[in-house]
This record gives structure tokens, sequence and C-alpha cells, in this order.
């Protein structure tokens, strides 16, 4: 940023130093957000730890909430509960990920359950994140271009209803209206699941079935989401309406179109950009409360399942892995802002 | 100001303020009845705080006991029971009006919790600055960037259903939003003048931070709060729907919770299912539109209220 | 034929509070090659005007009166013939370069932009023409792949300029160009500005609160107050015998070092310029003006000539008092 030379003799020179210059700040900077992220997951890890020891009682009790357990269970459960708690975190912290207690309600290693349900869930969510963030930048760009009008009043009205909602009473309704049927409506979906049974997901008719069994869930989420990214971007084209690039764009001849589409847009989308990518860290944690309404058997079912035991080791390992998604998928918006963003770019 | 100021001459600092802050407080309340939006949410809020008060009598209680159900199991609305029965024959109704209760008192409890933790470490952090800022953002940052559904059902999953511990947990899982922006203002407030005079009078830092940011920082904390109760009772309404909430005192998201376990979906309960989502809306969309009433007020650039 | 001709220039905001009248008959005429300095604080109108000439003012506004560019009346013009003027007959430099250009496209994209959509050629043409225009305000022509933010202040004015010569227009508007500069590189953007002007014959119309920065530049001078035109003439009559209070106090405002006159005569004007939407009766000078007497705050003031090419609206000038 500092004045650069203006002659042509000096300026390949000048260059090439200011090269070295960014590159090292480049390193800097992608180092700071690496090791800022760490740190986060280093303490999500701690306190996943102490979360579930520091309770008062015994902690067998806790992991034992209400339920009797095959004797063998027990034992183990007792025998690493029972350690010295120091001891025990330095077992913890040399592998967070160890498996040392299996699934109090499946009887399973956790993260083998985790694997089983990861697809279907990033199947869902994925595909409503794409949709939704399609969907909520069309609308959220026509509505911030002439904010007050029609569209944008309707829209935005629109958006903050779907904003106030429960995301799972808002996926009851639908299942309600769509799938049981209701209001004269026949029911056209089915009421939960991923797949009729019988059916294998390799076939066409699978793939097909699924697609069927996918849409409402899918739905929900979609709106939910799009309310969100759809407000965002509305605001970030609101906040570059009164730029002057932009009568400067305007005075070159160009289109009102072509002002919003090669001005506007790219500058507002920067925020809205980053925050879709924060979201897909959501991905992997799902939609605990809407698959659990269409019985969706991803990890968000799972995760309520765990809830319902409670089955502590469980919630254990989903806390992390969902915690480690959000994480990591926020350092990787960081360092995306800044690539696309040239007055961030170091 | 004007006003203010032909007056002044005799009194003291702090009568002089008070006088400022009432006739700002005065301003606040003529702008906010002229705001539409705002009009709108304080009447949908007005509505079911009465119903909240009026439970009690309106609806006996005795009637939520499942022996004491008057009605049959999933009745369409009627006269008798204008928003249908429920599971095991009693009026949604009434269910509703004393949910209300719960939802409300969950909401702001838990909002006066995340106020309190997100202002105090605001005007902290901005207030001391260096390290203790340092540890104070990190933790805000730290809890902004969990997950926070997770987090609240791993929390409440340990501490065990219950009302208070629902409380607790929303309270504790919500405040760094406001910390961050009351840090803000407390940055751009401790450089102005009256606080520079403070400090070279020798005022304490308490008394710095609560006679001097405290009051500059209200009104944003005002706004902001009326937007946390509406995050709280959306958050209360997915925990109790996940069955983390007392199940003797059931809040809307509670009735939900009901409603799907017992089977309302498939059974085509409509009215079981519908109204209280409808209630839940209504009241976020209330706190909203007041908070976004008090924000455009109280913003700046658009300064009614100095 | 003129180059711009504008006839009873008129402009109104509609705002919430009543309407702002921000032009109030404004006339003024550029013949090509011809350099017009237009003066004034702000809020006086002056960039209402120039972005009147290419239509680019808000839809709150409603504009009358008559511009001709080339003989063709730009206010009787559909979109589509209003958007083939823009750039290429009449281009703008803009204020303070550092929001005129967008911050996320490189500058080069940003010349060349207003090349590829009212001229068919092709794209290496199109930064060959990129370079050259880069040189030509005094940048290497590798600047063309730097955003915005990587340029100095100065050298952000120069890609504006650059980039206002693009399609070869007859007019330039330049509006505040120097404003928000350090005096060195003003002197500098300054220099490319008169060059261009030797070296291409454009006409330009050249905005700026500093009327010292005007005689320098321009063969005439408009001064603006409250909307209107209150002196007009050959810059440098303008600059160093001021008829109009107001156009004194401006001149008065860059006193020159050594001229013993300004150091005796009092500096600075009293007071604010008027806030639009509520004028001051009369000359809307008067209540600041420190020869104002009864009548100039009942009786409206035109412009009048008074010889040598020049004009002023002022009632005491016209009665040979001042």
């Amino acid at each position: 940023m500092a004045i650069q030379s203006q002659g042509f003799g000096q300026s390949t020179h000048a260059e090439k130093r200011s090269w070295f210059r960014r590159n090292r700040d480049l390193s800097k900077f992608v180092l700071a957000k690496l090791g800022g992220g760490v740190l986060t997951l280093l303490f999500v890890v701690i306190f996943n730890f102490f979360l579930f020891r520091m309770m008062p009682g015994d902690p067998v009790g806790l992991y034992n909430r209400g339920r009797n357990q095959d004797p063998v269970q027990l034992a183990k459960l007792r025998a690493a509960l029972n350690r010295p708690i120091w001891d025990q975190f330095v077992t913890y912290m040399r592998n967070p990920f160890a498996e040392t207690i299996d699934s109090t309600r499946f009887s399973r290693p956790v993260w083998g359950l985790i694997g089983d349900r990861l697809w279907p869930t990033v199947l869902l969510v994925g595909t409503a994140i794409v949709l939704a963030s399609i969907i909520g930048v069309w609308i959220g760009i026509r509505a911030g271009w002439t904010p007050g009008g029609r569209f944008d009043r309707i829209s935005t009205g629109f958006t903050l209803i779907l904003y106030s909602m429960p995301e799972f009473w808002l996926g009851l309704v639908l299942l309600i209206v769509f799938a049981v049927g209701a209001f004269g409506i026949p029911g056209l979906f089915p009421t939960g699941g991923m797949i009729s049974p019988g059916l294998s997901g390799g076939s066409l008719r699978g793939v097909l079935d699924t697609g069927w069994h996918l849409a409402l869930p899918c739905l929900t989420l979609t709106l939910v989401y799009l309310a969100e990214y759809s407000l965002i971007m509305r605001a970030s084209v609101v906040d570059e309406l009164g730029q002057d690039y932009l009568t400067t764009a305007r005075a070159k001849g160009l289109l009102d179109s072509d002002v919003r589409r090669r001005h506007a847009v790219p500058n507002a989308l920067l925020p809205t950009m980053t925050l879709i990518f924060m979201n897909l860290g959501f991905v992997v944690g799902g939609a605990i409360t809407v698959e659990t309404v269409y019985s969706w058997p991803g990890l968000g079912l799972l995760s309520y399942d765990a809830i319902k035991g409670p089955d502590i080791p469980l919630l254990q390992a989903a806390f992390l892995l969902f915690s480690f998604a959000v994480i990591i998928a926020n350092v990787t918006a960081d360092l995306l802002y800044a690539y696309l963003d040239p007055r961030v770019r170091p | 100001m004007s006003a203010g100021n032909s007056q002044t001459g005799m009194q003291s600092g702090r009568e002089v303020a008070r006088a400022r802050r009432s006739a700002n407080r005065r301003r606040l309340r003529r702008a906010f009845l002229a705001h539409r939006g705002g009009r709108w949410g304080l009447g949908i809020l007005i509505f079911f705080v009465a119903l909240a008060l009026f439970a009690p009598l309106l609806f006996n209680r005795a009637t939520l006991s499942v022996i004491h159900a008057t009605g049959l199991p999933y009745q369409h609305p009627s006269f008798q029971y204008p928003l249908g029965t429920d599971e095991s024959g009693r009026s949604v109704l009434a269910r509703l009006a004393w949910g209300t209760r719960v939802s409300l008192v969950v909401g702001c409890a838990a909002t006066v919790i995340s106020m309190v933790l997100g202002t105090a470490v605001g005007i902290l952090g901005g207030h001391f600055r260096g390290p203790v800022d340092t540890v104070l953002n990190g933790l805000s940052n730290w809890f902004l960037v969990i997950p926070f559904l997770p987090l609240a059902v791993v929390m409440a999953t340990v501490l065990g259903p219950s009302m208070l511990n629902i409380i607790i947990v929303i309270g504790v899982t919500s405040w760094p939003g406001t910390a961050r922006i009351i840090r803000a203002q407390t940055l751009s407030v401790e450089g102005r003048p009256y606080l520079e005079r403070a400090k070279a009078l020798g005022g304490s830092d308490t008394h710095q931070m609560v006679k001097h940011v405290l009051p500059n920082v209200m009104p944003l904390v005002l706004a902001n709060t009326t937007l946390t109760v509406a995050i709280a009772i959306l958050a209360e309404t997915s925990l109790s729907f996940l069955g983390l909430g007392n199940p003797l005192e059931p809040s809307w998201g509670g009735i939900l919770d009901d409603a799907f376990s017992n089977g309302a979906v498939s059974l085509g309960a409509w009215w079981y299912v519908l109204s209280p989502g409808v209630c839940v809306v209504l009241v976020v969309i209330a706190f909203t539109l007041i908070g976004r009433a008090l924000e455009q007020i109280l913003d700046p650039r658009q300064s009614v209220v100095a | 034929m003129s180059l711009l001709e504008i006839q009873d220039l008129q402009v109104t905001y509609r705002g919430t509070q009543g309407d702002v009248p921000a032009v109030r008959g404004v006339d003024l005429v550029v013949e090509a090659g011809q350099t017009l300095g237009i003066a004034g604080e702000s809020g006086c109108g002056k960039s209402t005007l120039a972005t009147a000439v290419l239509r680019l003012l808000p839809r709150s506004a409603t504009v009358t009166g008559q511009i001709r560019l080339e003989d063709q009346d730009i206010l009787a013009m559909t979109w589509g013939q209003v958007r083939a003027v823009r750039w290429a007959k009449a281009a703008i430099v803009f204020q303070g370069a550092m929001h005129g250009l967008n911050p996320v496209r490189r500058v080069g994209e940003q010349i060349g932009e207003p090349i590829r959509i009212h001229e068919n050629v092709e794209s290496r043409e199109v930064s060959s023409r990129v370079n050259g225009l880069l040189e030509q305000v005094g940048l290497p022509a590798a600047r063309a792949r730097a955003y915005p933010h990587q340029l100095s202040g100065g050298q952000r004015q120069r890609v504006m300029i650059a980039m206002a010569l693009a399609c070869r227009p007859q007019l330039i508007i330049a509006d505040e160009p120097t404003t928000a500069l350090d005096v060195m590189v003003q002197a500098q953007v300054l220099k490319v500005l008169k060059d261009l002007i030797n070296e291409t014959g454009v006409g330009l119309i050249f905005i700026s609160h500093d009327l010292s920065v005007l005689a320098e530049t321009c063969d005439r001078v408009a001064v603006m107050y409250a909307g209107r035109m209150v002196e007009t003439g050959p810059s440098q009559t303008i600059f160093t015998d001021p008829l109009h209070p107001y156009s004194a106090a401006l001149a008065g405002a860059f006193p020159r070092i050594g001229d013993p006159a300004f150091r005796y005569a009092p500096a600075g004007l009293p007071g604010d310029p008027p806030f639009p939407g509520d004028l001051p009766s009369g000359c809307t000078f008067h209540p600041r003006c420190a020869r104002a007497i009864d009548v100039c705050q009942t009786s409206d003031v035109e412009l009048v000539p008074l010889g040598l090419g020049r004009m002023a609206a002022c009632l005491r000038v016209s009665e040979g008092v001042l």
C-alpha cells in the first residue's frame, strides 16, 4: 500500500520486491488463521472432556442414566471412568477420537455408527444448501436492488416469517399437508425414511425413490436456509447501492442489469459467500430436528436417539465431529474470503 | 436539546444528565409508537402476555391433567374445544395458554442471563482492553463458532431435563453476539470527552464503567434484548421438542414434542401441530419487529434519539 | 454549433420534507476545445449540474430546461440513446477516486469496459489501448493488473482520467478531480489534465471549490451559489478582480503569498451556504453578504452583462457601487 515508484525503470525491481513481501505476508496470514483454528479445536476437545466429567455425582451414573446395562459393558464403563481424572485426561488428549466406551444405546463403537449415518446427512443438507444459496442469493439481489419495491416488500415479509419459524415445525406442517394429506390435499410424499423397503440404493428405481423421499425434508431445509441467505444478500446489495463506483459504471453507458451483474453483485456477494461457506460446516451437524421429523437416517436422527437415551459416548463423539466440521469450514471460509476479496488478500 | 439547555443553569451535572435521559426516553417512546412495525409487534406481544397472565382464570389447571381430561382424544376443533383436543382429550387451547407462560418465562429469563453476561463481557473487554480483552474476545469467538444446537443439546443432556436447566443453557450459549456489539460500542464511548474527564479526575474503573459507559450502551442493549428474546424462544422450542424441557410443564415446544411423539402427524391432527407453531412464529415476529423498530430508531445514522 | 449548451436547467429533488431545488435556472455554453471552470462551496449544485448532463441523477430528481450536446437534446432522448452518448461523447472524472473505482476488479478491466461496450473491437486491441491510455496519464502499463487499493490516491485519480479518455469523448466533466489529494499530487494530476486538453482538444468542464486551481486551468469560470450562477467571466479576471461579493470571498479564501492586498482583506465568509430546501428571499447570498442593503432581501437578481465577457448577478455591482 505504500507509495509505489512511478517511473518505468524502477517498477520491475519494486514489483519483484513487493511480490516477495506479499508472499511472506500471505504465509503469515494463512498460518495465523490455521493457528486460530487449531486453538479453537483444542478448546473444543478439552471442553468435551470436562463437560461430561465435571458434573456432580457418579460419572458412571451419568453415562448410564436410567437404564440397565449388561454387566460386561458396565464393567468396561467403570474401568474407564473410575481412573483418576488426570490420568483419564492424558489418555484422552493423546487421542480424543479413541473409542474407549461403546455407544450405550446401540452397543457398538461410536465412530462406526457415525460413519454409517454420514452419507444421508451430507445428501440432505448439502442439496438444501446448494438450492438455498442459489435461490436465496437471487431473491436477495432482486430485493436489494430496488429496496421498498413490490418484490422487496413481498420477499422480505416472506423471508422474515420463514426466519421466525422453528424449522422442525415447518417440517411437521409440510409433512401433515403433503405426506399425510390434509385440507383436501392428498398425501403425495412418503412420511419418512430415505428409501422404500425392498429397494436398493444402487438401482435406478432406488435412486428415484430416494429423491422422492428427499423432497420434503430438503424443501424444509431449503426454505429455512433460504430465508437467512436472502436477508443477508439483500442487506449487502443495499449497502452497495449508494457507492460511487456504481455511478461510474452507469456513466460508462452500462445497462442497469449489467451495472448490477458486473459491479454490484461481485462486491455484495463476498459476505454472503462467506456465510454460505461457513454453513457448509453444518452439513455434518445436519439438522437434528428436521431429520427427526422425517425419520431421515442421518447424523441428526442419530443425535436425537442419543439425546433420548441419553447415550453419552455417542453424544460426545457427535459433538466433537460437529464442532470440528464447523471450525474447519470457518477457517476455510476466512481463507476463501481473503482469496476472493483483493482488499483483504495480503 | 434547546429546552434542556435553557433550564440547566443551576443544576448539577447529574441532574442535567438525568433530565437529558428522561427526555430521550420520551422521544424514544414517541418515535416507537410512530413506527408501524413496532406497533404491530407490541400489539401481538401484549396479547400473549395477557394470555399468559390470565391463563389460570380462563382455563382450570385441573383439566390439564391426563386423568381429568374432559374430551375424547383427537377431536376436531369445535365450539367446546376451539383448537381441538390432544391425544388424551385435553383442550389444546388450554394447554397452549399454560404453555405461553413457560415459553415466555424461559425466553425472558434466558435473555436476562445472556444480556447480563454479554454486557458485562463487552464492557469489561472494551474498557480494560489488553490481555483481559484478548481472553474475553477469544471466549466470545469460541462460543460464536461452536454450533449452537449441538452445544446446547450436549449441555442440557448433561444437566438433565428441567426448565431451569434450559434457561441456563440458552443464557450461557447466546451471549457472545451481544458481547461483540457492546464491546464495539464501549470502544467508541471510551474515546468521548466526558470519559476522558472522568479518567483525568481519577474516577475508578467501576465508576467509569457503571456511571458513564453503561448508560451509553443501554439503548443498544435494549434493542439487542428484544432480538435475543426471539432467538431464545426459538431455541427453547427446539430444545423442548427434543425432549430436554420439563415434561410436566410443557412449553409450546414441549406440546409439539407431545404431538409428534404421540403420532398426531400420521393421524392428521393438524390443529394440534399447527397451533403451537403459529404461537411461536407470532411471538418471535413480534419481538423481531420490536427489535428492528428500536434498532432503526436508535441507529445513529437515522438518529432520532441522540 | 457549440459542444455543450445548457439552457435554463432546473433540477429539483423530491424529498420527504418537500421539494429541494438544487439547480435553479442555469445557462452555460462550452465550445469544443474550451475549458470552463465551475466554482462554489459544497452543496451549491455543481455536482448535480455535472451529473445532470449525462442524466445520472436519481429517480427522485426532476430535470427541466435544455441540455444540448453536439446539438442533440439529451433530455429528450430514450434511455438507449442516453446510454450510447454516455462516455462515448461525454465522460466524467469523478471526485476522490477512492470510491469511484470498483474495489474488486482490476483497473485495466475497468478502463477497458467502456471501449468494449461502445466499440466493436477485439479484446487484444482493448488491452493495447488500455496500456496506451495508462501511459498517456503517466502510469506504467503494468499497472493495468493492479486493484484500486494497491494504488495511491494520485494514481487512482490518473486511472480515472485514463478511463474518461477511453472512448475519445468530445467532452470531459471533471468533478473535483484533485480534492482529497495532497498538494504535490494535486499539481501532478492537474498537469496531466492540462497536457491532455492541449493534446486532444476536448472540451472540459472543471468543477472545483478552489478558485485558484480553476484560474490556472480554465479559460472561463462560472461561480455558483445556491443553485445559480452568480458570476461568469474569463478565469484570470474573476480570480484577480472578482465582481460579485461571493466570488471575492472565494478568491480571498486562497491567499496569494506576497500580495499585500490579501494581508488586510477580511478572510473567509461568515455562516454556511443555505440549505437548498429553505432558501433566503431576494438575493440568496444576502444573509452572508457584507455589502447587502435592504433591497437585496426582497429583489431577485439576474446575471447582467458588464462588458469584457463578464456577467454578475448582484444589485450593487449593476448599480456600479462596487
